[in-house]
């Protein structure tokens, strides 16, 4: 459904955009309909960058992503807004989509005003409404309220109910959960869960490896910019092989075991492979297209359904 | 004993009335304890934070009293608490590090606290290097504004600014939820160790992420609207919890290793009451599985077992 090709992204930063920034690099994956696919990595690493080029927000610099077959790059007027109506992005920080001064409603007109002028007034009514209930809102009780009268949780399910009033297809969550306390949280994640048994694809954006691993079919692992790790979730998590993945799973808090626990744990698994770059023990040294910084980007196949990258800059001395 | 705050009760006064954040709360910290404190948004953890350290003009102190090593707090006083804010308890509010001002470096920022506390930023300086070193920053980042470090910067300076004149009791908001991973757990571990140096004697670490908690508390205590639900040594809450909103938070979290495939999680049905107008007898009520006849009273909070305490007539 979703399919990103060699995707890089340079932003021009300093005065006059004299310098670039390299914020992805090289990047990869598909997301299948009725997938989650979580996007994994620390502050900085670029997910925010791809959700906006999925998004059309940004354009890339160089590859392509394309849906359903047609490069989205190529989309404008018309066919942009039915990419729209298909393909839609809900954001961390639910209060910042709303504005103060309107009840919530005000966001499902605005929608009504560019995709829907010709629905009658009792269509849209229960349009809006069964959106809601989807998201397990009562209507009765959140149209009409401003958005401090409602939690956090609510108003990010109200994001995903606009969202979905549209046939949307595929969803980027960017960080949605964060914000939220744990009782809602489990909420929102199982939405996405039916979402998915609905047939929608979900790119699941968040740097908390336990939501990524509760929900997700398959996840990437982003550092600097570049995929160091990807494939089915239960492999990834099951056998990390890549040391920035390990050291991401050794800081996750986890519920029932200290961290102490968890990093020796992971030691032992990792002791196959300390030491060696896996990705240049099978390519050879001399494989794959390599950055300026002399990583390589490409990715080897581990085992099926499982790739990873080279280990620098987080291995000493050479692969 | 390090604070011992009885039957503390704190309002918001708004022009509906008044709002009931902190309603009759009663605990102990223990010399050397880090107790982590957690609950939904709104339960009011951060007005209890608040209140040990300063009561401003939209809240209204009701009643209750504090002891912090064995002296009474005029916590209702804001003047007279000034004697105590930063030197013997020190809180990193909610939010501080999105507060710091940007227009000011970093230095310049510590050197003015310190001096409204009446100490010389020189006579610190050796010090203050020091821990900054500790936690893996240098006395660079006096030069540096605030936009210029990352979030988990910014929160290690905060902690070790915040420390710095070893208060008793460091009251810590919130200040891992805005970091990744990563940040989280340096930041975390940051805390036990400027206890395990003695820079603070005890902490109350507050958050709605029971799982940082588990990492550095040695006691959990639950709140739920404007009340404490349940205190316990951290092991005794994750394996016994006794109170049935403690079990539902806890199993509502996802865990590593657990699956949506496979096993679905179930989050709490329903909505905390309004602390407006909050209803008599347990507040917990219109959500709990277990609610009888009696919980039209509200429960004590009582202690059923050493250091464990809960608020809940099915308990009792
Ligand atoms: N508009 C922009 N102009 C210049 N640089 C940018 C811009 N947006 C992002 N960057 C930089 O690109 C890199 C990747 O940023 P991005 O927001 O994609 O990260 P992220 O993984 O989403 O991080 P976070 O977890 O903090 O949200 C960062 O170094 C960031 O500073
Ligand atoms: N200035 C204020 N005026 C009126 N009500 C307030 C004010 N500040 C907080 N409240 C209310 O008091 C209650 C407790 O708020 P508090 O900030 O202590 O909650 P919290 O547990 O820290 O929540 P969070 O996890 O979102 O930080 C909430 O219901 C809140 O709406
Ligand atoms: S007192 Fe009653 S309503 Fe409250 S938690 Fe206990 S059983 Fe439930
Ligand atoms: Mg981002
Ligand atoms: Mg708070």
């Amino acid at each position: 459904m979703l399919q990103l090709d060699g995707v890089s992204k340079v932003y021009r930063v300093g005065a006059f955009g004299g310098t670039g920034l390299t914020a992805v690099r090289d990047v990869s994956f598909t997301v299948r309909a009725g997938e989650v696919v979580s996007l994994i990595g620390e502050s900085g690493s670029g997910k925010s960058t791809i959700g906006k080029m999925i998004l059309r927000l940004i354009g890339v610099t160089s590859g392509s992503i394309t849906f359903d077959g047609t490069d989205i790059a190529r989309l404008d007027g018309d066919s942009l807004r039915a990419y729209y109506r298909s393909v839609q992005g809900v954001f961390q920080d639910p209060f910042s989509s709303y504005n103060p001064v309107f009840k919530v409603d005000h966001i499902f007109d605005l929608l009504r005003g560019t995709y829907f002028r010709d629905a009658g007034d009792a269509d849209w009514r229960r349009k809006v409404e069964e959106s809601l209930e989807s998201v397990m809102l009562d209507p009765a009780q959140i149209l009409h309220k401003y958005p401090h009268q409602l939690s956090g949780g609510q108003l990010q399910r109200l994001l995903v109910a606009r969202a979905l009033l549209l046939d949307t297809r595929f969803l980027v969550a960017d960080e949605i959960i964060s914000m939220l306390d744990a009782s809602t949280r489990i909420d929102v994640l199982n939405l996405l869960g039916d979402l998915k048994g609905r047939g929608l694809g979900i790119l699941f954006i968040t740097h908390d490896l336990s939501l990524g691993n509760y929900i997700s079919e398959k996840t990437v692992i982003l550092s600097r910019g570049r995929i160091v790790e990807m494939g089915a979730t239960g492999r990834v998590y099951g056998n990390p092989l890549h040391p920035y993945t390990r050291a991401l799973m050794g800081s996750v808090p986890q519920l029932h075991r200290k961290w102490s626990e968890v990093e020796a744990d992971l030691a032992a698994k990792g002791a196959n492979v300390a030491g060696r770059c896996i990705y240049h023990a099978q390519h050879g040294t001399d494989g794959g297209p390599v950055a300026p910084d002399g990583v390589a980007t490409g990715l080897v196949e581990a085992e099926a359904d499982h790739f990873v990258g080279c280990f620098r800059p987080y291995l000493e001395g050479a692969c | 004993m390090t604070l011992q705050v009885t039957d503390l009760r704190v309002y918001y006064r708004t022009l509906a009335g008044d709002v009931r954040a902190l309603d009759g709360v009663t605990f102990d910290l223990a010399d050397g304890e880090i107790m982590g404190l957690a609950g939904e948004s709104g339960c009011g953890k951060s007005t209890l934070g608040n209140s040990l350290v300063r009561i401003d003009g939209r809240m209204k102190y009701v009643a209750g009293t504090v002891r912090l090593d064995g002296l009474e707090l005029p916590i209702a006083d804001m003047d007279r608490m000034d004697e105590f804010r930063f030197k013997d308890i020190s809180i990193i509010p909610q939010y501080a590090m999105s507060a710091l001002n940007p227009t000011r470096k970093i230095g310049r920022m510590v050197a003015d606290l310190l001096e409204s506390r009446g100490v010389r930023f020189g006579e610190m300086r050796t010090e203050l290097e020091r821990r900054l070193l500790l936690v893996g920053l240098t006395e660079a980042v006096l030069d540096r504004y605030p936009i210029e470090l990352s979030g988990g910067m910014k929160q290690r300076m905060v902690m070790v600014l915040s420390t710095l004149l070893n208060p008793s009791l460091l009251i810590a908001d919130e200040i891992t939820s805005a970091l990744d991973v990563t940040s989280q757990r340096a930041v975390a571990e940051t805390l036990v160790e400027f206890r395990a140096r003695g820079f603070v004697k005890g902490m109350i670490v507050i958050t709605h992420d029971v799982s940082i908690l588990y990492q550095v508390a040695d006691t959990l205590t639950i709140m739920y609207a404007g009340k404490l639900a349940e205190k316990a040594p951290t092991s005794v809450i994750m394996q016994k919890a006794l109170h049935p909103y403690t079990d539902l938070l806890i199993s509502s979290l996802p865990e590593v290793g657990v699956r949506f495939d496979e096993r679905r999680l179930s989050g709490i049905p329903g909505t905390p009451p309004s602390l407006l107008n909050p209803p008599p007898g347990c507040r917990f009520r219109d959500r709990c599985p277990l609610a009888f006849e009696k919980c039209a009273e509200e429960p004590p909070f009582v202690e059923v077992a050493p250091d464990h305490s809960v608020a809940c007539w099915k308990v009792a």
